[in-house]
């Protein structure tokens, strides 16, 4: 019985000749809720898929209790279905359950229960018999959690979850995937080039740069010194009014590290 | 109407409509409209080739369909690949335009294949479309749950395991297939519109998939139906008919969602 419930050693992955993943490593615990934090282009979407076996990795392993497709739920950073398309929010954490099934779906009790349980358990129940089309963006995030999660995955990996949602839809999602990881002991591997809205919930934090990642508790991994090793220049993390600022040293940045409420993160 | 020279007629058109109901949901909620327009038209080569060889046109239009599926799957049948289908589009019909030039004895043969030509249906011709709708029939529903998932979002397919370009190949051929069967009945320039139209509409009436579809059927059913009544009884084309009961549903569709709304609106 693997202890982790995933485990990446020495990845390497690279995309049309460039090399995007050189060497990352990091595991998770069962049951831990943790965010896979980088700016845009850093490689969380190639290191998410590389995850689910969508790319192939040029080197290194990946092994784990969660591992193949029915272990993991995955919500994807960008779905852009046909707005007029005649599907129920219902019908969409339906698909989840068994859309890759051949033939035609049979009426199954199982089905409709495990549906509506999840639909329950998003907070979806007010808008499940609506098209999904006509869903605000925090609503239709909700209900592709459900869709992830209905066939009961070790590992859910969400992508850019939190991206164009207001601070109240972030916390409800938050607080819903913190409660399902709690609940149900699913892991939670959640990408955000923003490290605020979570820093908060995440037992873990897996940062990535350059190529490489770092990995540990949030206190542990969000420090000058530790970014700055991984980007290879010097970094500077500044708390300001209880928010994090991460800003490359020299750059120009509305916030100077000297000014008195804010505290610099050795 | 019902005269016996007729039977094969009504039998013929109804099994073409079921085909082409079914087979036009998917191809309107996967925004493939385009290349199902291009796919009879395309075909066109294969009709003038066979008049020209002075063979039965169900073969060559069905290859052309087919080498026509096969391209668009290898270079995707939506929105950002228009430009091959286009250019693929208008070498087929430059083609055809070659070949009919080859063979001015022969210009009401064509006429009447390219706007329908359904008095008079053989025997044989019946059961061949009965053999092509019966294959069609089966493969849609044996694809109905992952060709549903795949056009919702790709990445889930995929992270469901499926074969999800493979899924995409095989709904092309489909769309070959159904072509083949309706193109010698209704014509070339319509066989888009009985694929498009009944779906379109049908998709705005309700929000359910499977009653969607049902009810994408139900509309094509309807189109032949009338049209055939007209084309007796006026002896007008069937094709222009079927053309204008396309624009017609959609025309239907919109004014329902649009007072479906308001309802839920109160
Ligand atoms: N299909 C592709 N072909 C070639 N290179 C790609 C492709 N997709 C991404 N890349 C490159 O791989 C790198 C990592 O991209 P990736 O999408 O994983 O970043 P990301 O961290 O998810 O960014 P974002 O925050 O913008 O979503 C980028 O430099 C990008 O240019
Ligand atoms: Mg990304």
């Amino acid at each position: 019985m693997d202890q982790d419930a995933l485990r990446v050693d020495g990845l390497f992955l690279s995309r049309s000749g460039r090399t995007v993943l050189s060497g990352v490593s990091f595991a998770l615990a069962p049951g831990s809720f943790c965010g896979l934090i980088g700016v845009n282009g850093s490689g969380k979407t190639t290191l998410i898929r590389a995850l689910l076996g969508l790319l192939p990795a040029d080197a290194g392993g990946i092994e784990g209790a969660a591992r193949g497709h029915r272990a993991l739920g995955y919500v994807p950073q960008k779905i852009d279905a046909d707005p007029y398309m005649p599907l129920r929010a219902r019908d969409v954490v339906a698909l989840g359950f068994d859309g890759h099934r051949y033939g035609l779906p049979l009426p199954s009790r199982r089905r409709r229960d495990r549906v509506a349980a999840m639909l329950a358990a998003v907070g979806a129940d007010a808008f499940a018999d609506r098209r999904l089309g006509d869903l605000s963006g925090g609503q239709q995030q909700r209900i592709f959690i459900a869709h992830a999660l209905v066939r009961e995955p070790q590992l859910l990996l969400l992508d850019e979850p939190l991206a164009n949602l207001d601070m109240p839809s972030i916390a409800g999602i938050v607080s819903v995937l913190k409660r399902i990881a709690r609940e149900s002991g699913v892991t939670v591997l959640i990408s955000s080039h923003d490290v605020n809205p979570l820093v908060g919930a995440l037992d873990r934090v897996i940062y990535l740069a350059g190529g490489g990642a770092v990995s540990g508790r949030p206190d542990e991994v969000l420090r000058s010194g530790v970014l700055s090793r991984l980007y290879g220049h010097h970094i500077d993390v500044l708390r300001v009014h209880g928010r994090l600022v991460i800003v490359p040293a020299g750059e120009t940045h509305p916030i100077a590290p000297d000014e008195p409420h804010v505290e610099r993160l050795e | 109407m019902f005269a016996d020279y007729m039977i094969n007629a009504w039998i013929a058109t109804s099994l073409v409509a079921v085909a082409a109901g079914m087979v036009g949901f998917f191809v309107v909620v996967r925004g493939a409209a385009f290349a199902a327009h291009a796919l009879p038209l395309g075909a066109f080569p294969g009709l003038a080739a066979a008049w020209l060889l002075g063979i039965a046109p169900w073969s060559l239009i069905l290859a052309f369909a087919g080498l026509g599926a096969f391209g668009l799957a290898r270079s995707g049948e939506k929105a950002p690949h228009h430009t091959a289908t286009a250019l693929w589009l208008v070498s087929m019909l430059a083609l055809g335009n070659l070949l009919l030039s080859r063979m001015h004895a022969y210009s009401n043969a064509v006429f009447a294949v390219l706007f329908g030509e359904v008095l008079g249906v053989s025997n044989t011709q019946v059961l061949a479309v009965a053999a092509i709708v019966a294959v069609t029939v089966i493969a849609m529903a044996l694809l109905y749950r992952p060709l549903l998932l795949s056009t919702l979002s790709p990445d889930l397919a995929a992270a469901a395991a499926l074969p999800e370009r493979r899924i995409a190949t095989l709904f092309l051929l489909i769309v070959a297939l159904v072509t083949s069967a309706a193109l010698p009945l209704v014509g070339a320039s319509i066989v888009f519109s009985l694929m498009v139209g009944p779906a379109s509409a049908a998709r705005l009436m309700t929000d359910r998939p499977g009653w969607a579809l049902g009810l994408s059927v139900l509309l094509a059913l309807s189109t032949v139906w009338s049209a055939l009544a007209l084309a007796y009884e006026a002896d007008w084309p069937i094709g222009a008919f079927v053309g204008v009961m396309g624009a017609v549903w959609y025309g239907v569709g919109r004014i329902v969602r649009w007072q479906s709304g308001r309802l839920r609106r109160g």
